[in-house]
């Protein structure tokens, strides 16, 4: 049992604790962060998954050291963030920022792994980033989404231990967003740690172990992003379907309520695909149908009970 | 990893761009011509017993060089905008390797500066001992202490839309109170002032081609005060400097 525990002391992974942090703006200030726990285990994938304005990025930016706390601790790998990253052991990719000038992208890219001690081949990270078409030209002539690769691209030559990515595939299309993710795929089969914030349910279901829900400054949920989806990815089936009872409709499997407007019913589902063969088997009737997944904003609000008392000032928060 | 690295990308990014370039470097030369030619035979230019060609040659190697200097906030403010130096705090990068580096470039650009002066001066007829160019160019090098940390507290503390002005309404005041463009008196208000700011011992590098030992103690004393004060507001504008642009 003694050699299995760490020494006493020294703590693996990342740990967020007590986290707040508050802007002063000139219309008062805004708490972006109020009580942040989150603990990351090593080699977890875990999403930071919320609306803008939850304190995505600010909670990134504490966890990387670019802000301090007014209260609560962030560790990582047993140290501070200052220490892991002159340790060479953190790579980012941070949401705003664009390329330095006058490099051609296998240079930046090498100037990057110039800075660290056990850096990645950069012809390697070229490859795994899909910019082999790209490496020789000027930063400066790059479409976004290639921009956007070569931001990721600078973040993994760094062969980090945390690799922390803020709303990675915000400026690319859909196309690009499936390429960066067969390539993170690919980067965290080597055991790296990996948090990323996005804002795409899809993104942390597909790629996440682990998702935590952030809203106005709070975790409102953290679990297994299956349990996440299951808890926001409620759908709303809706149908017109006169003279069919309330009480009917929802005992049907998969439905967790049922309402009526006239002639059009609207049942909101646990398991929509459940609830519609139920429906059409029970009612074949039902006509103009409609399977709308709620928004990610609809089931935080939903989460999170609506209001407190100063969320308006929160929604620019972290933008 | 080597800290080296990084200076030596960012002499090939200095290197590649070419306004850059050419801005820093032809301007003074365009202005040096401009003033010293037309006098090119005065060898006692308004009583400083140095030659109009000597006078404006230095006093335009040390505009030139402290432009060069102060152009580092620039290069700094320019980075910040983009983001750019949230990414360098994320990595291994130490704030010396860094502040090095921007130093760095700053000298090499007034070192350029300063060779093309000499060229052109030598051109219009300016002869010294070996001794004395150097001895000259020491006290110059030694002058831009104070700017090149200027430069790095401006950066951070300017954006790229007020730093231009900043830096051209400053460069413009000190240059006027210094010297560059027509001696100090040897008393009055004006010198009054212009003894207490590093440009002006910037200029007074050409006393040494009077054959004397350059600055007087003031003269190392104003540079050693401001390069001190100056450095240790850098450092802490450099410090202060994490947020999100």
């Amino acid at each position: 049992m003694v050699g299995s525990t760490p020494p006493a002391g020294v703590r693996t992974g990342i740990h967020l604790e007590g986290l707040v942090k508050t802007f002063a703006t000139p219309n008062g200030p805004v708490r972006a962060v109020r009580g942040v726990d989150i603990a990351i285990a090593p080699g977890e994938t875990v999403a930071l998954l919320g609306p803008n304005g939850a304190g995505k990025s600010t909670t990134i930016d504490m966890l990387l050291g670019l802000a301090a706390p007014d209260a609560g601790t962030v560790s990582l790998f047993g140290g501070t963030p200052e220490d892991a990253i002159a340790s060479g052991r953190v790579g980012a990719m941070l949401q705003t920022g664009s390329l330095l000038r006058n490099l051609s992208v296998r240079e930046l890219i090498a100037m990057m792994a110039s800075l660290y001690p056990r850096p990645l081949a950069v012809e390697e990270v070229i490859e795994l980033c899909g910019l082999q078409g790209a490496a020789d030209r000027r930063t400066e002539k790059l479409s976004g989404g290639q921009a956007q690769r070569v931001r990721f691209a600078c973040a993994l030559v760094s062969n980090p231990e945390l690799l922390v990515l803020d709303e990675p595939t915000v400026a690319m299309d859909v196309e690009g967003r499936h390429a960066f993710w067969a390539t993170m795929r690919a980067f965290a089969s080597r055991g790296t740690t990996i948090v990323f914030a996005t804002h795409y349910l899809e993104e942390a279901d597909a790629f996440a172990d682990r998702a935590v829900l952030m809203a106005r400054g709070r975790v409102v949920a953290d679990g297994p992003t299956t349990e996440i989806k299951a808890r926001v990815g409620a759908r709303t089936i809706r149908a017109t379907l006169p003279g069919v009872g309330l009480d009917a409709l929802g005992a049907l499997p998969g439905v967790a309520a049922a309402e009526r407007r006239g002639a059009a019913v609207s049942l909101r589902c646990t398991d929509s695909d459940a609830a519609i063969r139920a429906l059409l088997t029970a009612f074949p009737a039902a006509s103009d149908i409609e399977i709308s997944g709620a928004g990610l904003e609809e089931a935080f609000l939903e989460l999170t009970g609506g209001g407190d008392e100063d969320d308006d000032d929160l929604a620019e928060a972290a933008a | 990893m080597s800290s080296l690295a990084y200076t030596r990308y960012e002499l090939l990014r200095a290197f590649r761009n070419k306004r850059f370039f050419l801005f820093s470097l032809g301007f003074p030369l365009l202005l040096y011509v401009i003033t010293a030619a037309p006098n090119k035979d005065e060898t006692n230019l308004q009583g400083t017993g140095l030659s109009a060609p000597l006078y404006f040659m230095v006093s335009m190697a040390s505009w030139g060089t402290m432009t060069a200097m102060l152009g580092t906030g620039a290069r700094i403010a320019g980075e910040r905008e983009v983001g750019w130096n949230r990414q360098l705090r994320i990595s291994p990068l130490t704030p010396f390797s860094y502040l090095r580096a921007k130093v760095a470039i700053s000298y090499l650009m007034a070192g350029l500066s300063v060779v093309l002066l000499y060229s052109a001066g030598v051109i219009l007829g300016v002869r010294l001992p070996a001794d004395e160019w150097l001895g000259m160019t020491g006290l110059i090098l030694v002058g831009l202490v104070p700017f090149a940390a200027a430069g790095v507290l401006l950066g951070h503390k300017l954006n790229t839309d007020t730093i231009g002005p900043a830096l051209g309404g400053g460069t413009a005041i000190l240059a006027l109170v210094s010297g560059t463009w027509f001696p100090v008196d040897k008393s009055g208000f004006l010198h009054d002032i212009a003894v207490d700011l590093p440009s002006y011992w910037l200029v007074q590098a050409n006393r040494v081609a009077l054959g004397g030992d350059g600055w007087p103690l003031r003269g190392w004393l104003v540079v050693a005060v401001w390069s001190v004060v100056l450095t240790v507001l850098a450092a802490r504008a450099y410090r202060a400097d994490t947020g999100r642009a």
